[in-house]
């Protein structure tokens, strides 16, 4: 039987110095910040500005895209993730992620959110049916689909398809649960929702969200963390990172206040 | 202009399809259709000669399924290869040797078998003759992987890149992402791939013809001389008489291979516009 794993306390992310290159060109540097377990991290800033590279760092999805360095470090409960020994792909079964399209696979609903468990051998149908209903039901999507389980993820809405994906992602149990502006694609009812579903996950896991929007950070998120690229010629980095109540009403950085008020991005 | 060309393609295949009719009306009319594509005897220069189709279909049919069956693994891993793992100038360098292979004549593939696989399978099979199906078959399999391995690779790269991200992220190798995900996306374009492999094999004359050996009787394995459709056409059309029934009965046969081609060729195209489809979200 599977029980229900808790992780609170764990999926705490510590970043020293990091900095990503792609090629000769240096995309982010010298970011260092702490990112809470059991809370919801917003990274803000305008286009281009470092956001989705930097939350790739966290489950090393940018290992995939062949030409990405990154330096620095970047300690999981302080464990060095970057580390010769780490295997990344044992680190992406703890660090799930949500993309910004959703992405369900060309399968049934169920497979899709079994998909995750049968790679980690997880193979007897009642365990899978009760991950599969748990994941379902975290995502706030359970009560909509729990009739058709079999029907083919593409049939689905938009908004629909992707709790299927937060689904898919919960479904491994990880300690931390990346999200690229989750929500871009979708309709502000199916935006809503997902801001909802976001509120509740934290309970399980630690959540890092990069967003566009602004007024979500506020609405979402414990922590902002503010991004900025100034030239094309510099990398971006991290202004400042903070409680979202205090940047929102009372940054540090005139940068952060003016692109917060709107006078920029 | 475009609808032009449709219909232009349209009026053309069915010319082809009337015009070998028209010359097989003689045969179609004195033998009859069902004699002759049942008939189990294949012997058209006898005093009362018999025109029985069914070798013929066999030992295409032998020929050209295991060619499938041997290029199917090889091709499929090679397109799995090129389009999930291998770098960009790898991909470069197989796309143009593949390119290649299928620029070689096929006469010069013929002569590579009689000079190669012949006495090799004659050797490792121990048999009187490398002639036969099998031959035919090793040598098929090579010309008909440029087919599979690039309409196969075609569909694998048209698999979103998306879906492949998705799957890495949720704790997955690069190997289990392309059998768990990649493949399955892509199977019905995968399948068309075969398909067009298959109408390419069935359609291949001139190598089968120099490496069959072009017995024409019903062969009791594969290691038997076959004679293939297009073999018996390429080979008797030129000792018949202008208007004859032998030669009436070649463009029926003609009439024949053209049918399972035109079949082959529109159910694979037909899965290959539902697979793209399948993308267009």
């Amino acid at each position: 039987m599977v029980t229900a794993q808790s992780h609170a306390g764990k999926g705490s992310f510590d970043l020293h110095d990091v900095s990503v290159t792609y090629g000769s060109e240096t995309a982010i540097a010298g970011v260092s910040m702490h990112i809470e377990p059991n809370a919801v991290t917003a990274l803000i800033g305008p286009s281009g500005c470092g956001k989705s590279t930097l939350l790739r760092c966290l489950n090393r999805m940018n290992d995939e895209l062949g030409n990405a360095k990154v330096a620095g470090r970047i300690l999981l409960d302080g464990v060095d993730v970057y580390d010769k020994e780490y295997d990344p792909v044992e680190l992406r079964t703890k660090v799930g992620q949500v993309f910004q399209k959703p992405n369900p696979f060309p399968m049934t609903i169920y497979d899709n959110v079994a998909y995750g468990p049968r790679t980690q051998g997880i193979r007897k149908r009642s365990d899978l049916d009760a991950l599969v209903e748990r994941s379902l039901t975290r995502a706030a999507l359970w009560g909509e689909v729990k009739k058709d389980l079999k029907k083919h993820a593409f049939e689905l809405s938009g908004g629909q398809q992707q709790r299927v994906c937060i689904a898919r992602a919960l479904a491994t149990e990880p300690e931390v649960l990346l999200m690229d502006e989750p929500a871009s694609s979708l309709d502000p009812i199916s935006t809503q929702q997902i801001e909802d579903t976001i509120a509740e996950l934290k309970e399980y896991v630690t959540i890092v969200i990069v967003t566009h929007n602004m007024q979500q950070a506020a609405r979402i998120s414990d922590k902002t963390a503010f991004m900025l690229r100034e030239s094309m010629e510099e990398p971006a980095f991290l202004v400042e990172v903070g409680e979202t109540r205090t940047m929102f009403t009372n940054p540090g950085d005139k940068r952060t206040e003016a692109y917060i008020t709107g006078r920029f991005g | 202009m475009i609808r032009l060309n449709g219909w232009s393609a349209i009026v053309i295949l069915a010319a082809i399809g009337i015009f070998l009719a028209y010359g097989g009306a003689r045969a179609l009319g004195e033998v009859g259709f069902w004699t002759l594509v049942t008939g189990s005897e294949w012997y058209p220069t006898i005093a009362a000669p018999r025109f029985g189709f069914v070798p013929l279909l066999i030992g295409s049919a032998a020929v050209t399924i295991t060619a499938i069956f041997l290029s199917m693994p090889v091709s499929l891993a090679a397109a799995v290869f090129i389009s999930e793992f291998a770098n960009k100038r790898f991909k470069e360098v197989a796309k143009s040797i593949i390119e290649f292979m299928a620029a070689v004549p096929s006469v010069v593939y013929g002569l590579i078998g009689i000079a190669v696989v012949v006495p090799w399978v004659k050797e490792a099979f121990n048999l009187d003759s490398g002639l036969n199906a099998m031959s035919g078959a090793i040598v098929l399999a090579f010309m008909i992987a440029p087919t599979i391995v690039s309409i196969s690779e075609d569909a694998l790269h048209a698999v979103p890149n998306d879906l492949r991200q998705g799957s890495l992220a949720l704790g997955n190798t690069r190997w289990q992402t392309t059998y768990k995900v990649v493949l399955p996306s892509a199977s019905s374009g995968v399948l068309a791939a075969v398909m067009l492999g298959m109408g390419r094999a069935i359609g291949e004359t001139m190598a089968v013809l120099m490496l069959t050996g072009n017995a024409a009787r019903i062969p009791g394995s594969l290691f038997e001389s076959v004679r293939t459709i297009t073999g018996t056409i390429a080979a008797e059309m030129g000792n018949v008489v202008q208007g004859g029934l032998h030669q009436s009965v070649l463009f029926t046969l003609g009439l024949v291979l053209f049918a399972i081609t035109f079949l082959i060729n529109l159910v694979a195209d037909l899965v290959l516009e539902k697979q793209r489809r399948r993308w267009r979200r």
